[in-house]
């Protein structure tokens, strides 16, 4: 599916990421860790070829990443929902908008997926906000919304980037259960979060691996977490 | 050059939720609009001129490259005489079609606008004028001048040459300058949709990586530009057409004393060339923001 090999990651001189080897089985679910600043965001852009490694091999869905064009970029990147920090939505557009996005740039039929649309939109509690404009949303509403858009498609891999940062301890414990939900309909899950307590509760609930980022280097976490 | 019909059609029917994922941009959406629009109304202001000086040229051409005249200066008791003598050696000369002496009447009334109308042209030494108006095969003027010089002394050919090239001459240049300026204002229309189009770019990278995100190929994102500044500027262009067309239109029409200034409007079908300037405009920015698209995309990271 997404496999790393012995990727290296450097910038300004520096090495971010170095000797990582991962690969993410279909229907795992993945935890990444590791204090702010170690990478957890790097690793997951080179996760869904935003970034190219500085050394060794990404493969998307068996595909050498550096092998790629963009346009075989943005194809595999219809198979990874992506769940940012910040949401990244299109302010002018509704929510729901913001959430069919990737069927309106995948020329998909709007009139036939418009049901689906809207049961997913009811699915992440949203219908009452449909039309709202992305600022209007609280911090809970706005990630929900991004997770929504981030499995319209379906995706095979749904990369989540501190999901549960900016809402409070309900909310988070809400979007992780809807991330436990989609694991268990078979899709493969990777949350980089540097909440441990958030991790240990989901932990009771689903089988995950724990991976921590540790001076450059990718390790499992053990019975410390 | 193949034309991509695929490429043309989508600018027209791409639904308008595509459309949408770009934001609207104030500045750029009036500077696309009004340069356009102000391009096309010099636009057709070019090509009036253009087509207006190609008739001009054409006319003058016509109209004097058939004609020339003979001036008879002979002193009063021989003019008659040099006068038959001449109309006999014009008619037995290949390639003059007719050839007449002008009355007293044509001669006073070309003098009328120098000298008035009550000008007394039978008692004043003025030469006698014979109008000539070859065939199609044309005459020899070099060979006829020698025979005037041998049968008829006063007589002087002004086949028009002399003043008739250099009108021509400045008819060809005026609508040669009217075609280099349409040429201009499409280059420059084309440098300020690139310009628009740069700027509406670098305003939307947030956009352009949301788009890159969820999905979308280069080429959808490209295309949302393109389809937005091309109707843009179609639009813009055709305010600016029909506008022009119109001053056009309140321009003063061909007069016989008008001169050069008057008749630099449309005239029949040419009144449906300006049609093609918001089309070609369209085109323009078509190009330019999919050259500025393709650029930028590819740069971005």
């Amino acid at each position: 599916m997404i496999e790393l090999e012995n990727v290296a990651y450097s910038y300004g001189g520096g090495e971010l990421l170095s000797d990582i080897t991962l690969r993410l089985q279909p229907g795992s679910f993945h935890f990444l860790t590791g204090p702010s600043g170690a990478g957890k965001t790097t690793l997951l852009k080179l996760f869904y070829g935003a970034l190219m490694p500085t050394a060794g091999q990404v493969r998307l869905f068996d595909a050498d990443v550096r092998e790629l064009t963009r346009d075989d970029i943005a194809l595999a990147r219809r198979r990874i929902g992506v769940v940012h920090q910040d949401c990244q939505f299109l302010n002018h557009l509704s929510v729901s908008e913001n959430i069919a996005l990737p069927l309106l740039v995948s020329d998909r039929d709007m009139l036939a997926e418009d049901a689906n649309l809207r049961e997913l939109i009811g699915w992440v509690g949203l219908t009452q906000r449909a039309n709202a404009l992305p600022p209007e949303l609280s911090g809970g509403e706005r990630q929900r919304a991004a997770l929504a858009r981030a499995i319209i498609m379906s995706p095979d891999v749904i990369l989540a980037d501190e999901p549960t940062g900016n809402v409070d301890w309900e909310m988070s414990q809400r979007l992780m259960r809807l991330l436990i939900e989609l694991n268990r309909m078979g899709k493969t899950i990777m949350i980089a979060t540097h909440d441990l307590a958030l991790i240990r509760t989901t932990k009771s609930q689903v089988q995950a691996r724990v991976l921590r980022i540790s001076n450059r280097r990718l390790q499992l976490a053990g019975a410390d977490l | 050059m193949k034309l991509d019909l695929d490429k043309l059609r989508a600018i027209f029917t791409q639904d308008a939720g595509a459309d949408r994922v770009v934001p609207p941009t104030g500045h750029t959406a009036w500077l696309t609009l009004f340069a356009a629009g102000a391009m096309a109304f010099l636009a057709v202001f070019a090509l009036a001129l253009s087509l207006a000086t190609s008739r001009l040229a054409d006319r003058w051409g016509d109209a004097l490259a058939r004609s020339s005249t003979l001036r008879i200066s002979a002193p009063e008791g021989q003019r008659l005489a040099q006068t038959d003598a001449a109309l006999k050696v014009l008619q037995t000369t290949p390639g003059i079609a007719t050839a007449r002496a002008l009355t007293s009447e044509e001669q006073r009334a070309l003098l009328a606008p120098w000298f008035g109308p009550d000008l007394p042209v039978e008692s004043l030494p003025i030469p006698q004028l014979i109008e000539i108006i070859e065939d199609h095969a044309g005459y020899d003027a070099a060979g006829l001048r020698l025979r005037l010089a041998a049968e008829v002394p006063g007589a002087v050919l002004d086949d028009h040459t002399r003043w008739r090239a250099p009108l021509v001459r400045a008819a060809s240049r005026l609508r040669l300058m009217g075609w280099v300026s349409l040429i201009l204002i499409g280059g420059t229309v084309a440098a300020i949709i690139t310009l628009a189009a740069n700027a509406a770019l670098a305003a939307n990278a947030q956009v352009i990586g949301v788009l890159r995100l969820v999905g979308a190929r280069d080429k959808y994102i490209s295309q949302a530009f393109v389809r937005r500044f091309t109707l843009r500027s179609l639009g813009g262009a055709a305010i600016g057409t029909v506008l022009g067309s119109i001053a056009v239109g309140l321009l003063p029409r061909t007069e016989a004393g008008g001169g050069f200034l008057t008749g630099l409007g449309f005239q029949g079908w040419h009144w449906l060339l300006p049609l093609i300037i918001p089309l070609l405009s369209g085109a323009v920015a078509y190009a330019a923001t999919r050259a500025a698209a393709q650029r930028t995309l590819r740069d971005m990271p």
